[in-house]
């Protein structure tokens, strides 16, 4: 869906070698495409991390092992801060519950077996859960998601790495305005979710939240604080049921209007986008 | 070496997250709360980590270059600009706004 071209050019590859058999896949291609832009800013979060005060095996573990940018972001973000290990885990832990969702998803969806499980569990992130779930043939939608899943890992540490080399040699973080990157890089990261009035409201109650916090306790503690707000605000309230869990990619590009109408009538693992210019926005 | 342990455990929380998904029943799913709070708490943390980054110093609030990266970053994102293009806005603006002398 919304991947006219590719779809056009299926019945001449399809007599030629597998490797372009499946190259003409359309989740393939999306999943590739997707694959080099997450992983170029891969530079960004290497170079954040070291400036922020880890070393290198330490930036490159949080990639290879936690690999899950958002709370990669908010792992290093804590520490930069001034905050402590714990609350670093925290931000970072309570930002990966996200995760466990798409897993839930991309069970009902693909249905793995044995190591499968194991391995797609890692490489279940925003990327490949939405280049998956945005397919509605259930063998692209396994392509896909082990094409973003595999492609986004591969080029995201390799990228990391390049950061991290480069991040180390720049001297005074400040003077290239590394921290302002990184106000930059969670702006980027929180609007693509800001679809619609509820979760704005709910990113201003937040923000408010963690400055009223600021003061009164210690550095790394108001992101908690404002994630407790914000996990009432879920329980609490009666809204979509997927608000927020917009993976903060669009591979299929296309836009949303009219889905905050359709409050949670969206089934679990079913595909929710409706691309409509191809190839935009990957 | 405490940073190691926070940030190795972090790392396991992170892939025991990912891997509770494929395990639990398919029925904690339909119950909306988990989802929503999954959903609402993101866009939390990521509005938190936002304000935290352009304004926080310590345990005060500051009004510096990280601000100007904020703008940059918000008008980069209403053109529609790639991360990496709107990470960049950020740093050349702080960097910009450093040279011409406010820190």
């Amino acid at each position: 869906m919304g991947l006219e071209p590719a779809e056009k050019r299926t019945p001449q590859t399809r007599t030629r070698k597998p490797a372009v058999k499946l190259l003409a896949s359309p989740a393939v291609r999306v999943g590739i495409s997707i694959s080099i832009a997450t992983g170029l800013y891969g530079v960004s979060f290497g170079a954040l991390a070291v400036t922020s005060g880890l070393n290198f095996w330490q930036t490159m573990a949080l990639s290879l092992l936690l690999f899950s940018g958002g709370s990669q972001f908010a792992f290093i973000g804590v520490v930069a801060g001034g905050g402590s290990g714990i609350a670093a885990m925290s931000a970072a832990t309570l930002l990966g519950m996200r995760n466990g969702i798409y897993g839930m998803q991309l069970n009902a969806l693909l249905r793995p077996t044995g190591w499968r499980k194991y391995v797609g569990a890692q490489l279940t992130i925003d990327e490949s859960t939405a280049t998956s779930t945005g397919q509605a043939d259930p063998a692209e939608q396994r392509r896909g998601f082990w094409a973003a899943g595999v492609g986004v890992y591969v080029l995201w540490n390799l990228f990391t790495a390049v950061g991290a080399i480069a991040g180390s040699s720049l001297g005074d973080p400040k003077q290239w305005g590394l921290d302002g990157a990184a106000v930059a890089a969670f702006l980027a990261l929180l609007w693509p979710r800001l679809k619609g009035r509820e979760p704005i409201a709910i990113a201003v109650v937040c923000a408010v939240a963690t400055v009223i916090a600021v003061p009164f306790v210690p550095p790394g503690v108001p992101i908690l604080v404002a994630a407790v707000v914000a996990a009432l605000v879920g329980w609490f309230s009666h809204g979509r049921r997927d608000e927020g869990l917009e993976p903060d990619v669009e591979p299929y590009g296309g836009h949303h209007a009219g889905r905050h109408q359709d409050n949670g009538s969206v089934p679990p693992g079913v595909a929710r986008r409706e691309g409509t210019d191809p190839g935009a926005g990957a | 070496m405490s940073l190691w342990i926070w940030l190795l455990t972090a790392c396991v929380l992170a892939y025991a997250w990912k891997l509770v998904g494929y395990f639990v029943p398919a029925r904690f799913l339909e119950d909306p709360r988990t989802s929503r709070v999954a959903g609402t708490m993101t866009i939390g943390l990521l509005a938190s980590l936002t304000v935290v980054n352009a304004v926080v110093s310590g345990q005060a609030l500051a009004a510096d270059a990280r601000l100007g990266a904020l703008a940059a970053a918000a008008i980069a994102l209403v053109l529609r600009a790639p991360f990496l293009v709107v990470v960049i806005a950020g740093a050349g603006t702080a960097a910009l706004l450093r040279l011409m002398g406010w820190s």
